[in-house]
């Protein structure tokens, strides 16, 4: 079972990543035994597995995943929210409302959401041929009353989160803001003071520019530590 | 060549091969409309190949002519092998190409740009694809035609490759050939593309590798 690069290569699409008995892994594709790349990318090799952590992407949504949405649309029954994915999402009146909702009933959705509210929410159900279905019947989700918005490409995500959520904490700890992570990129920072914002704002900044060098929470610390000094 | 020199599109390349000049600029995938072009099985691609009105010596009118509309077509269909449509149903991907100047060979440009402006877009695709022509002038084969060439000679053979899979996604030829001319040109052209493809790969990996220089070594944790 050759490969043909070593771990954390910088790979292209179509670049020939591994023969024999590998199992294809993300943004890879496997064709008579041979696995490819399909993105641009760092390669990365497991006992069984080849796959490749893509360096740029758009989000497709995950069931489970939180995200950060934009209202669109209120219809009659749902809102269309727009979460930075190939389709829009849909939630439902009746998710929001928790009873059954009926048109002659109840009121304007508008009241509840309206156009240009910003949501969070949790993926519920998704298979590609229908949009995804979203929820906010869970605590911590709803609608957005503050805070600041940061945007930041959904490849880059973990990356922000780091090893066991290490490097959110740290910016946590850091710099005394709440920091709320959709999936799709977006990022919501409430602080104590717009300074304190600005500096997890940075932070992130900095993130996504260096996501793929080694020891970035370290350097993230050092960053917020000498700016907090000044 | 150059990737991610347009901030507003998702995905961008420009090249310079010869005298051409080409941007070109990928959105997408997202919402169709009208919503009635949506495939339910598949993504679908809109291309729009363009000549500037100040590409040529003569003025071009900005209006698509008969020649973009069916390289338009072409291109896409040079295109749609490399990418994994079936993954996103339902949406569209735009590619629009942009010709700045133009000496002879603008499809293959077009084609090789749009291929890098799709990979900068994080869009999941087989393999790239490389273009470029090979021709006879005045009894002697040669590769990457110019424009005058390419009028005056005897004949030309647009060329697509993706060259990891030898797959050819474009084949036109223009004029006459005997068959063992055609045979040697098509090698010609195949050569061209693969050095094309190495430049485009190098080109892709530039853009991250500066970044990386900066700070050491490479590394990523999921």
């Amino acid at each position: 079972m050759p490969v043909f690069y070593e771990k954390k290569d910088l790979v292209t699409p179509g670049d020939l990543l591994a023969e024999g008995d590998y199992i294809p892994g993300d943004n890879t594709y496997k064709e008579a035994d041979k696995i490819y790349a399909t993105r641009v990318g760092l390669v990365d090799y497991t006992a069984k597995k080849v796959f490749v952590i893509a360096l740029k992407a758009f989000y497709v949504p995950n069931v489970g995943d939180i995200v950060i949405g934009k209202v669109t649309e209120v219809s009659s029954g749902s809102w269309v929210i727009d979460v930075n994915a190939p389709l829009p999402a849909m939630l439902r009146a009746a998710d929001v409302l928790d009873r059954s909702f009926s048109r002659s009933r109840t009121s304007d959705l508008s009241s509840i959401f309206d156009i240009g509210d910003l949501l969070i929410a949790k993926i519920v159900a998704y298979d590609r041929t229908r949009p995804p279905l979203l929820t906010v019947q869970e605590p911590g989700l709803g609608k957005i009353m503050r805070g600041q918005l940061v945007e930041v490409t959904p490849t880059k995500i973990p990356r922000v989160i780091g090893r066991q959520g290490s490097m959110v904490s740290m910016i946590k700890n850091e710099t005394g803001c709440q920091i709320t992570i959709g999936q799709n990129g977006l990022i919501l920072i409430n602080g104590k003071t717009p300074k304190d914002e600005q500096l997890a704002i940075m932070a992130i900044r900095q993130i996504e520019e260096e996501s793929h060098t080694s020891g970035l929470t370290d350097r993230i610390t050092e960053m917020i530590k000498k700016e907090k000094g000044e | 060549m150059e990737v991610g020199i347009l901030a507003n599109a998702d995905g961008s390349a420009y090249l310079e091969q010869g005298k051409n000049k080409v941007l070109a600029a990928v959105y997408g995938p997202k919402e169709v409309h009208p919503k009635h072009l949506a495939q339910a099985d598949r993504a679908i691609i809109r291309c729009r190949y363009h000549m500037a009105p100040f590409s040529v010596e003569e003025r071009k009118s900005p209006a698509p002519s008969r020649r973009e509309i069916e390289l338009s077509k072409v291109i896409r269909e040079a295109l749609e092998p490399a990418i994994f449509l079936e993954y996103y149903p339902q949406t569209a991907i735009d590619v629009f190409i942009e010709i700045l100047q133009a000496d002879g060979g603008t499809r293959c440009a077009g084609i090789t740009t749009a291929a890098l402006a799709l990979a900068d877009a994080g869009i999941p695709m087989r393999d790239l694809v490389a273009a470029c022509a090979a021709g006879k002038v005045e009894g002697h084969l040669v590769l990457d035609l110019q424009d005058e060439e390419d009028k005056k000679g005897e004949a030309d053979i647009p060329f697509a490759l993706m060259p990891h899979m030898n797959a050819i996604t474009l084949l036109q030829m223009d004029g006459s050939l005997t068959i063992d001319e055609f045979e040697q040109l098509l090698d010609l052209a195949t050569e061209g593309c693969k050095q094309l493809y190495t430049l485009q790969k190098e080109t892709l990996k530039e853009k991250y590798v500066t970044v990386g220089e900066e700070e050491g070594e490479e590394e990523v944790e999921a």
